[in-house]
């Protein structure tokens, strides 16, 4: 895509790639909107979901959007305005920037930078800035509650999500998220390379940690404090409505697509396809889908732990995050840490 | 050592600097209304809670937002009218609101239902206590943050509701009880698919041990929150599950059967010892199953026989008052009824069982966190129409 991109010139190569991340991150949130959140849903509960938009209801999405954009914009009177408004973009911001380092193939990527998994991790805490925006701006009691509970909880989980990360980064010798991918693809286990080494394997205990702390980070049940719908109403987005709150609501289903993009390369291997040369120029087409596909997968355990569990209350969260998956994660990096050097 | 004058002074500036620093980190408190508009109060019920950061100082519960008068309306309503308007006092077990009413004004007018009405009766009332009481045990996960519990609860809930309405004609407001007996006899049919219901609905009670009492989120949101001492609990008039999850064995379907037919067949009271909302949920979740034993038993040797006793067309009750109470599934219901020998009560007095659960909750919520509000309100189970009335 790259060597592609340098004969365009350079207003052409930007609007190529704002158009991939709009169809990467809006394709992947409505994917999972209608998969997981209308149809695997439905089933859990013993009912249909949409079923008379567009065939099997797969156009019910456009139909909610539709809806929102007819709603009315309120801002509630004694709301800070801009930061109220400004606060669901903050969110979104947050997604497409981590996006920015997620390679898709060999040469499918936005930017390959070795900094790669920490500029996403340091991006990813810019929600919380809009998460506090918009408890505090909306001048609601219910709002305030929530976005503090919010800022409490992604703070605490944060540090376990980055601890988890360090281990696969010793073993893979680099942050490049590139790097990464290819480490586990020309990786072995035992001497056996047929399917490289993708590191869930050696990693178990760092994967298993990235995922509750990812849950965490995306607000789902178990770790909904914030948003608690059966005491907070919707906690910070309560006074929301129409394309703000559309705004909120793909943002959490994008968001949920991104991070579990990047467990899946740090963990399954990413886009790599075993069997295939890692600089295959089919990966550059094939390996955008797998990594789709692997984001499914994914996402359906964040959802289907999310709508069968009842939720942590803050006190009993931020007591797993600090005396649980800290001192694990820590742990984990030690032994990682140890085995480097002796094996 | 003595002390000197500017030592002295030191300390005083260094006390009032600490007080000048105390004041200013000594934040105000934040009140927040819960309601009358929200999602967990299903009804119109307003908590005004005082919360230092997330944990509640003092919560009242206000209440009238939903008041109807019918105690009120009762007294110009002939008595077979009135079954109409109680109906809707708990809106989710409907048919056991008619039946203490009914009791009573058969006690003031010393017919008795034959028998066979009073073991269709006690059929029917236990039926509304199952319809009452799944859709708590779906509720309850919802209040800690699982939707998908409730979902099956609806579902099943469906397959009682489905029997209520094939023998009364109402899924909600039966107004089937009659004072002397009942509107009709049951439909053909009807025996086998309510214990086909029945089955259902215990297959339902192990789904939701599973889904929810094993599960260990939920047990660490209820275990040892909104703990209610046997005492406390007593003196506040608390009654029913409410009452048995402290320990307390008191059960008036035992204690004091009146007009019912609980005596005939083998059953069993569940109390727990913890009082905590776990155990609240956990002895209905058990009485759930065992009204569906008491309505399978029932169900094998229903007495034939008329339905009604005979009892003149126009209603006229001779004076007198009775008091009569059952256990309702929200707890124990009373209706007072005077009468000056005319076509409609002189006056009716209700005794529902969620305005006295719901009014130990100023004691119950004092220091707890604002997510275990949701909870022990959950836990305590009311109904709006069955506080406000």
């Amino acid at each position: 895509m790259m060597a592609v991109l340098a004969e365009l010139s350079y207003w052409q190569a930007t609007s190529i790639r704002v158009a991939a991340g709009l169809v990467a991150v809006l394709l992947v949130a409505g994917t999972l909107v209608y998969a997981h959140l209308f149809k695997m849903v439905s089933f859990m509960q013993s009912r249909l979901g949409p079923m008379e938009a567009g065939p099997y209801g797969s156009l019910q999405l456009l139909a909610e959007i539709g809806k929102f954009l007819q709603k009315e914009d309120i801002v509630p009177r004694r709301a800070d305005r801009f930061v109220f408004k400004a606060a669901p973009f903050v969110v979104l911001t947050s997604t497409f920037l981590l996006l920015v380092v997620l390679p898709g193939g060999p040469d499918a990527w936005f930017i390959t930078n070795d900094l790669g998994i920490y500029l996403a991790m340091a991006v990813g805490s810019v929600s919380v800035i809009g998460i506090l925006m918009a408890g505090w701006g909306s001048a609601s009691k219910y709002s305030l509650l929530g976005g503090l509970r919010a800022t409490g909880q992604l703070i605490a989980y944060e540090l376990p999500l980055l601890l988890a990360v360090v281990g696969v980064v010793i073993q893979a010798e680099t942050m490049n998220l590139q790097g990464i991918v290819l480490a586990q693809a020309n990786g072995e286990i035992f001497g056996w390379g047929a399917i490289g080494n993708p590191f869930i394997l050696t990693q178990l205990v760092g994967f298993v940690i990235f995922m509750i702390a990812m849950q965490a980070e995306l607000t789902q049940t178990p770790f909904d404090m914030p948003v608690a719908e059966s005491e907070l109403v919707t906690g910070y987005m309560t006074e929301y409505s129409g394309l703000r709150f559309l705004l909120f609501f793909i943002g959490e289903f994008a968001t949920a697509g991104v991070f579990s993009a990047i467990a899946a390369v740090l963990f399954l291997g990413g886009w790599y396809v075993p069997g295939l040369d890692p600089a295959d120029n089919l990966l550059n087409v094939l390996g955008p889908l797998v990594l789709m596909g692997k984001v499914v997968v994914l996402t359906f355990l964040v959802f289907w732990i999310r709508f069968t569990f009842p939720r942590f209350r803050e006190d009993q969260l931020q007591r797993l995050a600090w005396k649980f998956l800290v001192p694990l994660a820590l742990a984990n990096i030690v032994v990682t840490g140890v085995l480097k050097v002796v094996v | 050592m003595t002390v000197t004058e500017r030592q002295q002074l030191s300390y005083i500036a260094a006390q009032a600097a600490d007080a000048r620093v105390n004041l200013e980190i000594e934040t105000e408190g934040m009140t927040l209304n819960i309601g009358p508009q929200h999602p967990a109060t299903h009804g119109t019920l307003r908590i005004v809670a005082k919360l230092d950061g997330e944990q509640v100082v003092s919560a009242d519960p206000v209440m009238g937002y939903m008041h109807r008068g019918y105690e009120k309306l009762a007294e110009v309503r002939t008595y077979p009218q009135v079954t109409t308007l109680i109906n809707r006092i708990d809106w989710l077990g409907s048919f056991a609101n008619e039946v203490p009413f009914i009791l009573a004004a058969e006690r003031l007018m010393e017919v008795e239902a034959p028998p066979r009405a009073q073991w269709i009766r006690t059929i029917l009332f236990e039926l509304s206590r199952i319809a009452n009481i799944t859709l708590f045990l779906g509720d309850m996960a919802v209040q800690v943050g699982a939707i998908t519990p409730v979902f099956f609860a609806f579902r099943d809930r469906e397959h009682v509701l489905n029997q209520i309405e094939a023998a009364t004609g109402g899924r909600f407001h039966p107004n089937f009880d009659r004072i002397g007996g009942l509107k009709d006899d049951l439909p053909a049919g009807w025996v086998a698919e309510t214990r086909q219901a029945m089955r259902k609905i215990r297959r339902f009670c192990d789904e939701i041990e599973e889904l929810v009492e094993g599960n260990e989120i939920f047990q660490a949101r209820t275990r040892g929150i909104g703990v209610i001492p046997p005492d406390v609990g007593l003196s506040y008039g608390l009654s029913g599950a409410n009452i048995r999850a402290s320990g307390v064995d008191w059960d008036v379907r035992r204690d004091s059967p009146c007009g019912l037919v609980h005596d005939q067949v083998d059953w069993k009271v569940w109390t727990h010892p913890d009082g905590d909302s776990f155990a609240r949920f956990w002895v209905r979740l058990q009485e759930t199953r065992e009204a569906t034993k008491i309505v399978d038993q029932l169900l094998d040797d229903i007495p034939s026989g008329p339905i009604m006793a005979k009892v003149p067309v126009i209603i006229k009750v001779p004076a007198g008052e009775a008091y009569v109470e059952t256990e309702n599934p929200l707890g124990v219901m009373g209706y007072y009824v005077v009468s000056k020998g005319d076509l409609n009560p002189f006056r009716v007095k209700i005794r529902s069982a969620s305005f006295s659960n719901v009014s130990i909750t100023p004691w119950l919520l004092r220091g707890v966190y604002v997510p275990d509000i949701i909870t022990i309100l959950g836990s305590l189970y009311f109904i709006l129409g069955d506080i406000d009335r």
